[in-house]
């Protein structure tokens, strides 16, 4: 099973009820995964500012502490940290000696992510989704399969600056590629089959790769079941296996394109009605860039 | 005219309502508004009715149909029409996946293009798809006709027993034990009346198609095979 939903916005105006969109999509997914929910935002942010979110307990203060320049957004038990680029390697390495406990789920420009178990509409509700603004998002309702039921195995995964990957489907060649992509640099958190996926994309975006020639290639190298929602910075993407084994809907119109696991979930869009609806085929990459 | 508002009324009162008709029934036009993409909407209808659903429908949209004519003024998701015994389902938008799945009577008429697997396991069903098939359509297709107008994506009838395939455009490719066959005047004479009575008369010509079926290597175990299983 498994739910997903994505939003991506052409019109400026939408942005301030990005939030309350998604909210919308991903509480209609509650019954494809009840077991926990997140979702990432791609939300207010600049070139010269690092974005990190934290996911832990006693996250109060943590901003004070670092003092000059740095700016902390607390939502339940994440906080988002902004502040100049030029401390990110300080205030790493004091997260890593003093605050060891702390998971970095996000980090980039603009991308805020947010994860826990439970139903989506009190995932969505801990912290604020239907009040975020942005330029897209993506959410996911789980229901777990290849791995347990706790926040770290909830999705959205993030191995790369302002990337996030949503996935349904189960991946079965995961621990094989796992031990291809660590040699090369890049890390896991969990035991989770998509967070490989995402370090999949990570790896192929930091060797130059555009995203849609990221995942071009994921139609190769990964074996199993998917549909994939990837967001970059400026990027949203798209793509099912060869057998399109998970079902998927899409609509586009001139303010928005909209992805759903299930149409019900693009229902509440505005002029919806009207759009253009359709079924990504499989083994085809959607890929829509911000200018 | 009974019409049901499905912002207003649930889906299970309307299957309900729908259930409930005997076959002398009086309301033999009904008009169900706001789907929204709800799941089994008018599924398992057994009167001989007319059903227009203003919308985009969820899953297993008009499954297990006898004798009902069901019109879908949108898209249909995954199994539209799935087990029809007989009647009539007209999707005005695209199908999704397993469009008229394992159908053994009655007529399915998609406007727009289908998805994968369209008519798997068809037996005896006539499916006509105005647009394209996505790949694995018609996968051990028993009996019945499906009629499509674009194109056909890889595998088309794989492993494939009696059913006929006509395609007027690209096949991709053609399953395991599915052939090109010869379209005699008897095939010819069959999908004209097929497409006439889609209201396709006039506009489409019978020599534009090809047709597919099985090979029947499949049909019996052959010794030399033996070492396979």
């Amino acid at each position: 099973m498994c739910g997903i939903v994505g939003l991506f916005l052409k019109d400026r105006k939408l942005e301030p009820k990005l939030g309350s969109l998604l909210a919308g999509m991903l509480e209609v997914m509650t019954d494809r995964g009840p077991d926990s929910a997140g979702f990432a935002v791609y939300g207010s942010g600049d070139a010269d500012h690092v974005k990190v979110t934290l996911r832990g307990r006693e996250l109060e203060g943590i901003a004070e502490t670092l003092g000059h320049g740095v700016k902390g957004t607390l939502r339940d038990n994440h906080l988002v940290l902004s502040f100049p680029k030029d401390r990110e390697d300080q205030i790493r390495t004091w997260l890593a000696a003093e605050r060891s406990e702390i998971k970095v789920i996000g980090v980039g420009q603009r991308i805020e992510l947010y994860k826990e178990v439970g139903l989506p509409a009190e995932v969505s509700k801990r912290f604020g989704l239907p009040d975020m603004s942005g330029t897209h998002g993506i959410g996911h309702t789980r229901m777990a399969t290849e791995s347990a039921v706790t926040t770290a195995g909830a999705h959205p995964f993030s191995t790369g600056a302002d990337q996030c990957l949503v996935h349904n489907g189960s991946l079965s060649n995961y621990r094989s590629l796992r031990r291809m992509l660590e040699p090369k640099g890049i890390s896991f958190e969990t035991d989770n089959d998509t967070e490989v996926a995402a370090g999949y994309l990570s790896w192929k975006l930091r060797d130059g790769a555009t995203l849609a020639e990221a995942l071009q290639s994921s139609l190769v190298d990964l074996d199993g079941f998917f549909t994939f929602v990837v967001g970059t910075e400026s990027g949203f993407a798209v793509v099912r296996d060869p057998i399109a084994c998970k079902p998927a809907v899409m609509a586009e119109t001139d303010q928005y394109v909209a992805f759903g696991t299930e149409y019900r979930a693009l229902v509440g869009l505005p002029g919806i009605g009207s759009a253009r609806v359709f079924e990504p085929e499989p083994a085809r990459v959607y890929a829509w860039e911000r200018h | 005219m009974p019409v049901i508002d499905l912002a207003e009324v649930s889906r299970r009162d309307l299957n309900s309502q729908l259930h409930a008709l005997v076959p002398s029934t009086n309301e033999t036009h009904w008009r169900v508004e706001n789907p929204n993409g709800q799941h089994a909407l008018a599924a398992g209808v057994d009167a001989p009715i007319t059903i227009e659903i203003a919308g985009h429908v969820g899953y297993y949209c008009a499954g297990m149909n006898k004798q009902a004519t069901i019109l879908i003024e949108g898209n249909a998701g995954v199994g539209v029409a799935e087990n029809m015994i007989s009647g009539m389902v007209h999707v005005k938008g695209d199908a999704s996946q397993a469009a008229g799945a394992t159908a053994h009577g009655g007529l399915l008429i998609i406007d727009g293009d289908a998805s994968a697997r369209c008519g798997i396991s068809m037996k005896g069903v006539k499916i006509i798809v105005k647009g394209s098939i996505g790949p694995m359509s018609a996968f051990m297709a028993q009996s019945g006709m499906l009629v499509v107008l674009g194109d056909a994506g890889d595998a088309l009838g794989d492993s494939i027993y009696e059913a006929n395939l006509f395609v007027r455009g690209n096949v991709k490719s053609l399953g395991t034990d599915c052939v090109e066959k010869t379209m005699r005047d008897e095939h010819k004479a069959e999908l004209r009346k097929l497409l006439d009575t889609a209201g396709l008369n006039g506009e489409v010509s019978v020599d534009e198609f090809k047709r597919y079926g099985s090979a029947r290597t499949l049909y019996n175990f052959h010794v030399d095979n033996a070492s396979a299983y």
